[in-house]
């Protein structure tokens, strides 16, 4: 009764059970991402690979564990999203949940996992309220969330002048919680917002907002959506003359592999702030070039975020010696010095909240760019504890 | 199962052939949760008592609503938020979803049964998109999240429905039951006048039937219906999301009620059971799932107008 | 100057513009459903996977074949009248002796398969197709920045309207299609060739969604779903201004872009819903749309 896409399951349970050892760690992991929408190219089939490479890397087999992964479409929708996730830990076995973009997705599947204290891994999903007003203990949100861009964006452009803001928010609850977190960033750092426009999520044609936008004199026009939206606004922007009069545009959530659908020639000199990129250092590289070979294109952060958080949580797994007691692992992980060969030093907080550092990057001119990945530079880099919003004391799980 | 008796009881003059039908079809699904997973179970059973639902208005109504997830989608979001907000228990917030997509139902039917045939279909499609967008934007509904943590609850405050089999065999009670009401409905001589006016409009007018009225209240039923079956829906799968409302869920429903047999019984119950199946299974080949009802819709119109269970009929020479 | 509601009126002017040219698109594609309906009684709902579909072909001519735009203009419409001619042979001509409703549900079925198959071969997200170098950059008018390529799409929607509506309204060929509708048997007893009339037109009516799919493709993105967010808009416009009358829709098109443009200065969150209001509250007094006249 799967309705889910298993991928080399029975190849990958054959090698990593190998040696008939009597008492194999049994742990099923289930990717649940956008593989057919507005997402497929952020998650969809590289969150798999990364999770792949997670637990090649791990060497399983050599650690006295079996692990299977299994992958699902939730189109974007929670209904389907819960649907699958009831599923998977009712009948399918599943132990640990991976990856989830699309925060409404995010939240429905938070819930389900505590009640069948499962484990949720989120990389995909970026609302706040995956670790404050819905915090799970069985939740770790390891990649980014809104505040930590807003502190990075938002703070260093208004810094660098950028003192009168307009945004342009997509009319649902992502993207109005980017506009607050920023918004209140602005004004923290000395700048004021001089207006807003809600626009209708999804939406194909920005003229009408940009013109608004333009009419404000705003320095920056904060574009509070993401995806397929932040791509076509960036477009149109550019189409109607408003980043060559002198409006700087700040994309406040946006992916390498969108700017690498753009092209550097639209994007340039757009800020951004990332938890990842590919050319940061010699062990990224490394890794991505591996990526890059497995799948076809260079990582973003969130699938970089699929393979740090599943090798955590296995190292976690294998500390405790079984996947079933979700709540049990997450304490561990909590309690792990985990030093990522990607993120760096990565702490996980009591309300499921993973700190490292954040990194603010301009898209580079086409003179910068010396081939078709070489898209950032990095400009500066902004700790977990400043990056991310305070725990609330609510989801302090250790007291509990 | 007293409801489904009484109401079984009541309707002297079924068809044996029914009575048999109804009879096994009872019996399969009671025993159904314990082979099959019940969540996709009790999914099918609220998708076809939304298909015989929809299937009232245009099978014997003979009008084709174009926004009727209006009436379903609105009455989840409403049980969900009885649920979890008012904390009413699960037979109550049903009934409170019903009572709501009713309502609407009375209100969008009484203007659209103002004009006739592809008038009648676009203004209920303008306004099932009036209830979509207000799903949108309003507070309560939660806009792209939905609602989401609708609590399961306690039947009549003393039955537990945490566990599946439990919510199954509540389902099974509304939805068979409301199934039966349906066969209620049309074999009655409300029914008959429908067919009347079904088949020759001007006929019953100067018959002195008030056409307008009986059009009204078979819209208002048919919309209650599809209202009690998207308030169960919302207790099972403890959410109510925007797909509810979506005119792609008006879309599917006539899907089901063309492929099943428009204007039988038993055929929307098929055509349901097939579509949901169909998705399920399919999930996996995304695009695939929406060319094959493509497919299904097109070779439907073209070929089986009557659909699985009229061609049955036509075998048989049993109206079912 | 004098604010209108706390909007100046350098801006209110920008967003009449914006939505003229979004009007331009309304008014080529309800012109398409409208020749449709109002000569052949078919509500045709795969009006939006077909202009999606001339969108696509213009950007499969250009990458598979290196054909350019101002070719593409002419030759993917073509492709898709043709395409439009076999539905309509093949499938729609069966249906015509029974109720308008099954053609909307073929149309519908018909939708849903193109669209997926697009989506399958293409996944979602857009396909890039450049602005024609010769209409790139644009005019600083004062009040605003108009790019050329937009002020081009106004021109050309406007001409296309125009000459549909001479070619229906005024010519033989338009007298001979109107009475054709009225009483095909007559108009056939006199020697004219009905089905090929109405074959033609079909192809026609959806030709004309493929060319607004390829003045789309510069600006929007090329992708599946562009079509499934406009038909429902189209089919509002056309009901309100009338299901049979070409005029009607042409006019009704680039009125409602402009009120969308309105609605999105005044009230941004409603600009997706006015359009319902308004068809609804026109079904309500006039039935037969602003400009139809009654069946």
């Amino acid at each position: 009764m799967t309705k889910n896409l298993v991928i080399s399951t029975a190849v990958f349970a054959a090698m990593t059970a190998a040696p008939a050892l009597a008492q194999d760690i049994s742990v099923k992991l289930g990717v649940l991402n956008d593989r057919s929408g507005v997402y497929a190219d952020l998650s969809g089939e590289g969150s798999v690979v990364a999770a792949r490479m997670a637990v090649e890397d791990f060497k399983a087999a050599e650690n006295g564990m079996s692990v299977e992964i299994i992958s699902a479409d939730h189109q974007n929708k929670p209904d389907i999203g819960s649907n699958i996730t009831r599923q998977w830990y009712d009948v399918d076995g599943v132990n640990a949940i991976l990856d989830v973009p699309t925060s409404s997705v995010a939240l429905a599947v938070a819930d389900i996992t505590a009640e069948n204290n499962g484990v949720f891994l989120i990389s995909g999903a970026g609302s706040t309220a995956l670790t404050r007003e819905q915090c799970r203990p069985t939740s770790v949100h390891w990649t980014y969330d809104t505040a930590s861009l807003a502190n990075g964006t938002g703070a260093a452009l208004t810094n660098a002048g950028g003192k009168k803001w307009f945004f342009m928010t997509a009319d649902y609850a992502f993207g109005h919680s980017l506009e607050e977190n920023t918004s209140a960033v602005v004004k923290a750092n000395g700048g004021e917002v001089v207006g807003q426009v809600n626009v209708p999520f999804p939406n194909q044609d920005f003229s009408s907002f940009l013109l608004q936008a333009q009419g404000s004199g705003a320095d920056v026009i904060g574009l509070a959506n993401a995806g397929g939206d932040t791509v076509n606004s960036i477009k149109q922007a550019s189409e109607f003359g408003i980043t060559q009069a002198g409006q700087k545009l700040a994309a406040l959530l946006m992916f390498t592999n969108d700017v690498h659908a753009l092209g550097v020639q639209t994007a340039q000199g757009l800020s951004l702030t990332e938890a990842f990129y590919w050319d940061q250092n010699d062990e990224t590289r490394a890794w991505s070039d591996r990526f890059m070979e497995a799948h076809g294109a260079m990582p973003n952060m969130v699938q970089a975020g699929v393979y740090s958080s599943t090798m955590a949580y296995l190292a976690a797994v294998k500390e405790l010696g079984s996947a079933e007691d979700g709540k049990a692992i997450v304490d561990k992980m909590k309690a792990m010095d985990i030093e990522d060969p990607l993120f760096g030093k990565v702490t996980v907080r009591a309300d499921g909240r993973a700190l490292h550092d954040m990194y603010l990057f301009e898209v580079k001119t086409p003179d910068e760019s010396t081939g078709e990945w070489d898209l950032y530079k990095e400009i500066s880099s902004i700790s977990g504890e400043e990056a991310f919003l305070p725990m609330l004391e609510e989801c302090d799980f250790s007291k509990k | 199962m007293a409801m489904t008796d009484k109401t079984k009881g009541e309707a002297t003059g079924m068809p044996t052939l029914h009575k048999i039908i109804f009879g096994v079809l009872l019996v399969a699904l009671i025993a159904l949760p314990f082979f099959v997973y019940p969540v996709f179970a009790m999914k099918v059973m609220c998708f076809a008592l939304f298909a015989a639902a929809f299937n009232l208005l245009l099978g014997f109504g003979g009008l084709l609503s174009f926004g009727h997830a209006a009436y379903f989608g609105g009455a989840s979001y409403v049980a969900a938020h009885a649920a979890k907000v008012w904390g009413l228990t699960p037979e109550l917030a049903v009934l409170c979803g019903a009572a709501a997509a009713g309502l609407l139902g009375f209100v969008i039917g009484s203007l659209a049964i103002r004009r006739q045939g592809i008038y009648f279909a676009m203004v209920t499609l303008a306004f099932a998109q009036m209830v979509y967008f207000t799903a949108l934007q309003a507070d309560f509904t939660g806009g792209e999240d939905g609602i989401q943590g609708v609590p399961r609850g306690d039947l009549f405050g003393l039955f537990s429905l945490s566990d599946n089999l439990a919510l199954y065999f509540f389902v099974l009670a509304v939805t068979f039951g409301g199934i039966l009401l349906l066969y209620r409905i049309v074999h009655s001589p409300f029914g008959q006048v429908l067919k009347a006016i079904r088949e020759n409009e001007p006929r019953a007018i100067s018959l002195g039937y008030n056409v307008n009225r009986y059009k009204l209240i078979v819209f208002t039923l048919s919309a209650t219906m599809a209202g009690v079956a998207g308030a169960t829906k919302s207790q099972v799968f403890q959410l109510a999301s925007l797909t509810d409302v979506h005119w792609s869920m008006s879309g599917e429903v006539v899907l089901m009620t063309l492929l099943g047999g428009m204007g039988t019984i038993f055929g929307p119950l098929v055509g349901a059971g097939i579509i949901v199946t169909m998705q399920n299974y399919l999930a996996t080949f995304g695009a695939w799932v929406t060319i094959i009802q493509g497919v299904i819709f097109v070779i439907g119109v073209l070929m089986f107008r009557e659909g699985i269970v009229g061609v049955l009929a036509r075998w048989f020479k049993r109206p079912l | 100057m004098f604010e209108l509601l706390g909007v100046p009126p350098q801006v209110l002017l920008g967003q009449l513009l914006l939505g003229l040219i979004n009007g331009s698109f309304y008014a080529v594609l309800s012109l398409g459903l409208a020749v449709i309906f109002g000569l052949l009684n078919i509500i045709n709902f795969a009006h939006g996977a077909l202009y999606m579909a001339g969108a696509f072909v213009a950007w499969m001519l250009l990458n598979y074949l290196g054909i350019g735009y101002w070719p593409a203009l002419i030759v993917a419409p073509l492709i898709v009248g043709v395409f439009g001619v076999v539905i309509e042979r093949t499938m729609l001509s069966r249906l015509y002796h029974l109720d308008h409703l099954y053609g909307l549900l073929l149309t519908f079925g018909l939708a849903l398969i193109i669209q997926g198959l697009f989506r399958n071969y293409y996944g979602i997200s857009g396909l890039p197709y450049q602005i024609p170098a010769v209409l790139s950059g644009g005019q600083n008018l004062g009040f605003m920045f108009l790019p050329n390529y937009r002020a081009w799409v106004v021109v050309a929607s406007v001409l296309v309207c125009f000459a549909t509506w001479f070619a229906i309204e005024k010519t033989r060929l338009g007298a001979y299609l109107r009475a054709a509708t009225e009483n095909p048997t007559l108009v056939g007893a006199f020697g004219v060739n009905v089905p090929l009339m109405v074959m033609l037109t079909y192809g026609f009516g959806v030709a004309l969604a493929g060319f607004a799919g390829v003045l789309a493709a510069p600006i929007y993105s090329v992708n599946p779903t562009m079509g499934e967010q406009l038909i429902i808009v189209v089919f509002a416009v056309v009901v309100i201004g009338g299901m049979g009358s070409i005029m009607g829709a042409i006019v009704t098109g680039y009125m409602l872009g402009i009120v969308e443009g309105l609605t999105r200065v005044f009230y941004p969150e409603g600009s997706a819903v006015v359009i319902f209001v308004i068809m609804a509250i026109v079904l309500m007094i006039k039935p037969e749309g602003l400009f139809g006249r009654t069946a």
